[in-house]
């Protein structure tokens, strides 16, 4: 060797097709500045349709009462399963009641409350694993403990039990999706604190005294906040389906409620006679879960090249 | 195996003691704050009618629910380390016995549905590797997003639509013959081969770039016998592990399709002791789940041993987070 | 001798890869006689391990953009179809890599590993292969081969993979075998024992050998002939007494005086040659190594020097200066302490 500098290591060439991303840099970048966090991710196709389609839904789900045609509670016994019309644009349901208002407004049932429960759940998770990782000692080790355990059983059924013991309703099933989904974020801030804690800005914070409180808030959140929002959009996700799911089941949001899933599971009963109901909510709950999955690939791309 | 392995399986097992304590005493605790009694729920659902206040004392106490809470749950425990789960409330029937005549359902749905899986996602994933981000790799890459974003039970009702109500050709309905199986197996399956495809792909890509594929490559092997014994071979363990822990999901998750398809299951046991507020069965439930679950991670650490040889269970990172982490 | 075994026509190696086009290997032109042990030194960077990966036909194309020919028994490699090539790969050209341990598959045990190279070319039964493949194991210095068999790669130290490797290559008599600094990731007392093996080795099956090295003075110990090679080019080429006596190009001298004497003189050895190699992906204009070089005039950043003849057709420099530069007669200190 000639040189103390590291020559480029080219010598080496990549056993594997090299590939022309858009973005090569390798591993976590925790410190990249928002604006160009923003640029990256509307120039990833991936992320822009997940964002859009998420957008679009958000919008029509907000916008409800003022956009959709119809009381979605207003029956029509006499207009039952009607084709699409210049009043009914997709049709009535099983009641006569207008299927486009039910699905806009079943997209606040289901859309907007998985959005929340995922923020929510993301709070408290973050909370605990924020303390775990960085109190450590007893209150990390009891906090482990109980993710241990509670991670053992998948959460899909946790949730069930819950809400299976406390009785069907989506209050019930909130209160249930709270319970169990907070610990997969405690596992991973703290697993993320822990890292951070190495880092050494935050060390020289630490040694020179700062209080606690304030080196979370200005060096280990902002290092934390990449990985928790791709968790967060993945996770809303998986909320939304098991939402859904739970609802169509019977558990969750009940009868004259609209919700996509307990919509689907109302028109089990006119299957033959009236598929396009079953096959209007599936798609949107299809949909809405395509746009969170797509918008978490995305930002994992752009957070994280190196995991593609 | 060595000495360090067997207390890492040991020590797992023993995982199941606060598991079981945690969930079960979650189930007790929840059902006796939740609104209505099951006393009365009971009777209701017998007779058809509510119990006088007489009536319903005497429910009560033939299912013990006057004794406070830790002094039943204590029973039940002591009654569960025997293997008795108690009685249900609906059937009149020993919990166990009913979980136990479920079971076999349950188990044959989900082995189909891993087999579907497996069948789909394990081609579909060399074959987007080997065709790395040309037109075939983003249309699976698309087919798989789509796949893991529909819901199981939007898409069993849509093959009930095409294969029973439009096509006539498979029954919608009940347990029997493999054209009963093979929709609620392609309802349950499709979602997770999405994701074990997706695995497959990544896993394959990174084994291809290993110093060890170019060396199978200079001795002269066939390219298929590269791809398949050191690429396909090599990447095999984390498909491998995660098609167990799927397996753990597909048992969760074929309540819903159990439901749809009329199946038989265990899924469908807790979905009815659920609407009937059936506590043991609940509780049952959760124990025969938990132990399941445990047993599950226990043949996925066999499994990562066999399939590599450097793995030695006593330093390695317990999978225990991995199979709880998804819920979707 | 009835002309070479392999000759490499104006090959020329790039790929695309963050940041621009690497242009690794451009214009090199060499040829390897039966038996002959030629070694090709340079650092990191300078197209070494790329021109070997691109005689055995292993670069990733697309998108990796192979140019020129590789001409063996009259074929060329590089238009050849891949199962054709397989048919080379192995039996009649075989290859070595640095870091062995890696390139052994961990999941198959060692024994296997050697059977699959034999089979790959011969129709054998297992069982003759294992037989085979022990005795090849015994011979590349594994102890106890017999027993080693059914051992897994993790439990071998780098110099017994590297032997294991050593025995992989030769598992079907190749003509010729590629080194790509085998003895890199290895220590250096494990280095000479590995180095000596596959010459003995390749000496027994009368292999010619290109030896790719960034350590000029290992190939002291056994090659005929010498390239060094700089920014994907040859730089000087010469039967190997000639390279360390009458060295023409500077950055010749330069690797040269940088490496430790075994008298320990000399010992400022990073010192001898300023500033790194250039990035292949932004190769200087003219000769790649003008802004090293100390001697460097006008013409060295504008015009591409050639490969040209020195004395003889046998010693070869690209340098606009080797005239000014390269000592006629004998005169020049002897660095390694190698001449008698």
């Amino acid at each position: 060797m000639v040189d103390a500098t590291e020559p480029p290591a080219v010598d080496v060439v990549p056993a594997t097709p090299i590939t022309l991303r858009r973005d090569a840099t390798p591993g976590w970048e925790p410190d990249l500045p928002a604006s160009l966090l923003l640029r990256r991710l509307l120039a990833d196709r991936t992320a822009v349709i997940g964002l859009v389609i998420l957008t679009v839904l958000v919008a029509a789900a907000v916008l409800a009462p003022w956009v959709a045609p119809h009381d979605p509670a207003a029956q029509d016994v006499l207009n039952k399963h009607a084709g699409p019309s210049g009043s009914h644009l997709l049709g009535t349901d099983q009641l006569g009641r207008d299927e486009l208002s039910r699905l806009l407004w079943g997209a606040r049932a289901s859309l907007l409350t998985s959005m929340l429960l995922g923020t929510a759940v993301l709070v408290i998770g973050s909370a605990v694993g924020t303390l775990a990782g960085f109190v450590g000692g007893l209150v990390d080790a009891i906090a482990m403990r109980i993710v241990d355990v509670m991670l053992a059983f998948p959460n899909f059924l946790l949730v069930l039990v819950v809400v299976g013991s406390l009785g069907p309703g989506l209050f019930n099933l909130s209160v249930a999706f709270l319970l169990a989904g907070w610990v997969g974020y405690a596992r991973v801030v703290r697993g993320l604190v822990l890292s951070a804690r190495e880092r050494p800005h935050v060390e020289t914070a630490r040694a020179l005294g700062f209080r606690p409180a304030r080196v979370v808030l200005r060096h280990v959140l902002p290092t934390v906040l990449g990985p928790v929002t791709v968790l967060w959009t993945v996770r809303s996700g998986q909320l939304l389906l098991a939402l859904a799911a739970l609802s169509f089941l019977g558990l969750g949001a009940q009868p004259p409620t609209a919700e996509w899933g307990s919509m689907l599971n109302s028109a089990r009963d006119s299957l033959a006679v009236n598929p396009a109901l079953m096959i209007y909510p599936g798609l949107l709950i299809t949909v809405a879960a395509l746009g969170f999955n797509l918008l978490g690939d995305g930002l994992r791309d752009i957070l994280d090249p190196a995991s593609r | 195996m060595g000495t360090s392995q067997t207390a890492h399986l040991v020590r797992r097992v023993l995982y199941l003691v606060p598991t079981w304590l945690g969930l079960s005493l979650l189930a007790f605790v929840l059902g006796n704050v939740a609104p209505g009694d099951p006393g009365r729920a009971f009777f209701t659902r017998t007779r058809g009618r509510p119990p006088t206040p007489e009536e319903l004392a005497l429910v009560r106490e033939q299912f013990n629910l006057d004794d406070p809470l830790l002094v039943r749950f204590g029973h039940w425990v002591l009654d569960a380390m025997r293997g008795d789960l108690g009685t249900s409330f609906s059937t009149r029937r020993p919990v166990t016995e009913e979980l136990l005549s479920r079971f076999p359902a349950t188990l044959q749905l989900a082995v189909a549905a891993m087999v579907v899986a497996l069948v789909i996602a394990l081609p579909v994933g060399i074959v987007a590797a080997l065709h790395r981000n040309r037109l075939i790799d983003q249309a699976l890459r698309a087919a798989s997003m789509l796949g893991a974003s529909m819901p199981g039970f939007f898409l069993a009702y849509l093959l009930i639509i095409v294969f029973s109500v439009k096509l006539g050709l498979l029954p919608a309905i009940g347990r029997g013959g493999l054209e009963n199986l093979l929709m609620p197996a392609l309802a349950l399956g499709l979602g997770e081969s999405a994701v074990l495809a997706r695995l497959m792909r990544s896993s394959l890509l990174e084994v291809l770039g290993e110093n060890y594929v170019r060396t199978a490559r200079a001795k002269g092997l066939p390219g298929w016998k590269v791809v398949l014994r050191h690429g396909v071979g090599n990447s095999l363990g984390a498909v491998v592990t995660e098609a167990a822990l799927t397996f753990g999901f597909l048992l969760a998750f074929s309540a819903i399709i159990e439901q749809i398809f009329v199946w038989p299951g265990i899924g469908r046991l807790v979905l009815e002791a659920i609407t009937q507020r059936d506590y043991p069965v609940i509780q049952g439930f959760v124990v025969f789940a938990g132990t399941v679950f445990v047993l599950l991670n226990l043949v996925v650490d066999l499994i990562y041993v066999r399939l590599d040889p450097r793995v030695n269970l006593g330093s390695r990172r317990s999978l225990r987070g991995d199979l709880g982490s998804r819920d979707g | 001798m009835n002309g070479p075994l392999l000759t490499v026509e104006d090959l020329a190696v790039g790929f695309p890869a963050a940041g621009g086009f690497v242009r690794a290997v451009n214009g090199v032109s060499l040829s390897l006689s039966a038996g002959e042990r030629v070694g090709i030194a340079g650092e990191s960077g300078a197209g070494k391990s790329v021109t070997a990966l691109a005689i055995m036909g292993l670069l990733p194309v697309p998108p990796t953009v192979v140019t020129g020919a590789v001409r063996h028994r009259g074929k060329d490699l590089l238009t050849m179809r891949e199962r054709d090539l397989r048919l080379v790969r192995g039996r009649s050209i075989a290859m070595i890599f640095q870091d062995p341990v890696t390139c052994l598959n961990p999941r198959l045990s060692v024994g296997r590993q050697v059977v699959e190279a034999i089979r790959a070319h011969e129709p054998v039964s297992r069982r003759e292969a294992r037989g085979q493949a022990i005795e090849l194991l015994g011979r590349a210095g594994i102890p106890a081969p017999a027993r080693r068999f059914d051992d897994y790669p993790h439990t071998f130290s780098g110099g017994m993979a590297q032997r294991v490797m050593i025995a992989i290559a030769l598992s079907c008599g190749p003509e010729i075998v590629l080194a790509d600094e085998p003895t890199t990731a290895l220590d250096v007392t494990i280095e000479a024992q590995i180095v000596d093996l596959l010459v003995e080795l390749c000496d027994e099956q009368q292999a010619a050998v290109m030896f790719i090295t960034h350590d000029l003075a290992l190939l002291a110990r056994f090659a005929d002939r010498i390239l060094v090679m700089y920014g994907g080019r040859i730089m000087e080429q010469a039967p190997a007494p000639t390279i360390f006596r009458r060295t023409a190009h500077p950055y010749t001298r330069g690797l040269l005086s940088s490496v430790v004497r075994p008298d320990g003189a000399g010992g400022a050895r990073l010192a001898t040659i300023p500033g790194a190699p250039p990035s292949p992906l932004a190769l200087p204009p003219g000769c790649p190594f003008h802004p090293r070089c100390v001697h460097a005039v006008e013409r060295c950043r504008t015009e591409v020097p050639l490969l040209l003849d020195v004395s003889s057709a046998e010693h070869r420099c690209a340098c606009h200066l080797a005239a000014e530069l390269t000592p006629f007669d004998a005169a020049q200190p002897d660095p390694l302490g190698i001449r008698p």
